[in-house]
């Protein structure tokens, strides 16, 4: 209808001409939407994304961590590294459900080809690593169970590390040295991409954890970071866990009343933690949002009851011509909304920009969803009708007598 | 929040226009060959203040017909404001009525007074009360706003109001770049684009310097005689008073004296000439 766009575009023109006084007004909101926008994009990216990289890991994984702290500080206290390749070999005996288990040991350290020098990952593991982590082995073969048993200078190497150090050859056939340690390349690792927890899960060597105990981290009492099962189906997790506990409790010699030095964790774990990570973020981001939509809204109020009493003259000038209570609340009403509505506009601009500097940081791809354009723009007219009625009602009741008395 | 055009029902159920100026045209043209536009009989107006009563018109009757150029002299205090108010529609009587164009507008609510405001009525105020920042021609067009008429008519009317008072050539000034006298006449253009059969002036060239306050009464006068418009105008100058054929003095809450400066203008024919324009 031609008049509600008129009043739009008279609105918008009445907003436009006090430019800074505007700005300024609608700062909280802009900050705010970008908020919303931030919130809604983000929901509905990450969740995607961490349930992507967490598969990544492999599938229906059970970890057995040291200590009983949290099992993501991978590191474990120093004195704590109970865990043994006994413990693992013992489970993988005693459990016979699961459908591979290894040893997971790691440090980073320089590696020369014949080309070049990179800081690669280097981890001790075994023949079941690729397996469990679910790596396909893109060309040459797999670790065998004779090579690790034998210390073998053999090893695995992944993707993002071929690339530093062999470029565009293939590496299997290769040697890389390790200190003073040569080690034969066999096969090359699938790339997986980037790990929940941020880390590139292509850039590393795997060798046996016997070699890697003697040649690459020599006096570290046989350290074992994790030791890794995979549970042949997300219905057999459960029951695989108590039992490699049981396992791990007459390993370490544990009674059921005494305490434990390890700690078992599912896959499903992580997911629950990168969900409840998700989950504060978002609940930050909402109530920056709530804060500032509030304050922008009690800006935008305070604006237009500013407005009001400047312009109680034309208003008692549009009543005299005959304008309508009605007609003197939309026009407020629809100043508000306009002003509003460019905050939000602005915010999702903001918003836009903030998500693409994001996306740079995570290496996630966010799409901005038409769920949050909606949402950005529903909440901005929300709080002008809300923050911009009672102005509006104030300038529709004022008296046409008075108001047109007012200098 | 869409505005009712001319042809739809207001939320009072009558039709905006033609059921107004119908009632207009068919208005009681009863007692005499001239029927009054503007009828008060015993109109009184009373405001609380605290505990006291204040009595700003006791019982005025007064009639006023077509075409007719009406001065209202009074001290302030006097209850000219008042009586203008009234006469505006912008006021309702305590008691008494209040007959426009043979319509009772007294009573009516606050919907249907600016109803009357933007059909029957032109207001000419002392500030002029342009709108800032906005064109003449745009100021011109605003009480048509309200009617609901689309822009190009809007355009139109106005720019023909323009050309009344001889300012088609400043149609797209804003105000700030217009003198006074250019102002008020833009002003007086606003009043005349609904063709209404009242003019209200409230001290018209009350800010105006003595050259352009006789270019803007010779302007208000030449509306009266060739538009057939009633106007009523404020004044408290003795020169500006003598121009009109008869001058109101209100003291008190009354109109203390009616004279007449010259004839009444000749038998206006008032269906005729209010629906000329529209």
């Amino acid at each position: 209808m031609s008049a509600f766009g008129e009043s739009l575009w008279l609105a918008l023109r009445s907003v436009l001409r006090s430019g800074l006084r505007s700005t300024l007004t609608v700062l909280g909101i802009l900050i705010g939407i970008a908020a919303v926008v931030t919130v809604v994009a983000l929901g509905e990216s990450a969740r995607e994304q961490v349930t992507a990289q967490i598969q990544s890991l492999g599938s229906n994984l059970i970890y057995v961590f040291n200590g009983e702290g949290e099992g993501q500080s991978r590191r474990g206290e120093r004195a704590g590294h109970r865990l043994t390749v006994q413990d693992a070999e013992a489970i993988r005996r005693e459990v016979p459900g699961l459908r591979g288990i290894t040893v997971y040991s790691s440090t980073t350290t320089q590696v020369v080809s014949d080309f070049e020098t990179a800081s690669v990952d280097v981890v001790g593991a075994d023949q079941d690593y690729a397996t469990v982590r679910g790596y396909a082995i893109e060309s040459g073969r797999d670790l065998s169970r004779s090579e690790v048993e034998a210390k073998a200078k053999v090893c695995l190497i992944g993707a993002s590390a071929a690339e530093k150090l062999f470029g565009k050859n293939d590496p299997v056939g290769y040697s890389v040295r390790i200190g003073r340690h040569r080690f034969e390349i066999i096969g090359l690792l699938s790339r997986k991409g980037q790990s929940p927890f941020g880390s590139d899960q292509d850039n590393r060597l795997v060798m046996p954890i016997g070699g890697w105990h003697a040649r690459v981290l020599p006096g570290h009492e046989r350290r074992v970071d994790i030791i890794i099962a995979s549970a042949p189906d997300s219905a057999s997790v459960a029951g695989l866990r108590d039992q490699m506990d049981q396992v791990m409790l007459e390993q370490h010699r544990i009674g059921s009343t005494g305490k434990r030095d390890f700690r078992l964790l599912t896959q499903d774990s992580f997911r629950k933690s990168e969900e409840e990570i998700y989950q504060v973020l978002s609940l930050v981001l909402i109530s920056v949002a709530a804060i500032s939509l509030f304050v922008g809204g009690v800006g935008v109020m305070n604006i237009m009851l500013v407005n009001v009493t400047e312009r109680r003259r034309e208003i008692g000038t549009r009543l005299a011509v005959g304008a309508r209570q009605q007609d003197i609340r939309w026009q407020f009403l629809a100043e508000a909304i306009t002003l509003t509505c460019l905050g939000g506009v602005a915010g999702l601009g903001l918003a836009i920009g903030g998500l693409r500097l994001l996306e740079r940081q995570l290496g996630w791809t966010l799409s901005l969803p038409l769920t949050a354009v909606a949402a950005a723009l529903g909440t901005s007219v929300a709080l002008g009708i809300a923050f911009g009625f009672w102005p509006a009602q104030r300038a529709a009741r004022l008296d046409p007598i008075e108001a047109l008395r007012y200098e | 929040m869409a505005r009712a055009s001319s042809a739809q029902p207001t939320s009072g159920g009558t039709p905006r226009a033609p059921r107004a100026l119908r009632l207009l045209g068919n208005g009681e043209a009863g007692q005499s060959s001239s029927p009054p536009l503007i009828e008060l009989s015993g109109v009184c107006k009373n405001y609380t203040t605290g505990p006291e009563v204040v009595r700003a018109l006791i019982d005025v009757d007064l009639r006023i017909g077509v075409g007719e150029f009406v001065a209202v002299i009074g001290a302030s205090g006097s209850g000219k404001s008042t009586l203008m108010n009234i006469l505006g529609c912008l006021d309702r009587p305590s008691s008494g009525e209040y007959l426009l164009g043979g319509i009772s507008v007294g009573s009516r609510s606050i919907d249907e007074r600016a109803l009357v405001r933007n059909r029957m009525l032109g207001f000419i105020f002392q500030g002029f009360n342009l709108l800032p920042r906005t064109t003449a021609l745009e100021n011109v067009e605003l009480p048509l706003v309200y009617r609901g008429l689309s822009r190009k008519q809007r355009r139109r009317m106005a720019l023909e109001a323009l050309g009344q008072v001889g300012l088609l050539g400043r149609a797209l000034h804003r105000p700030n770049e217009l003198s006074g006298g250019q102002q008020q006449r833009v002003a007086i253009a606003r009043a005349l684009v609904t063709r209404p059969p009242l003019l209200l002036a409230d001290e018209p060239t009350g800010n105006l310097d003595s050259k352009t306050t006789g270019e803007v009464m010779d302007l208000l006068e030449r509306l009266v005689e060739e538009e057939r418009i009633t106007l009523v105008l404020v004044t408290h100058e003795d020169e500006i008073a003598e121009r009109a054929q008869r001058v109101l003095t209100v003291r008190d809450g009354r109109i203390e004296r009616d004279v007449q400066n010259r004839a009444p203008p000749p038998a206006p024919r008032p269906a005729e000439s209010l629906e000329s324009g529209r």
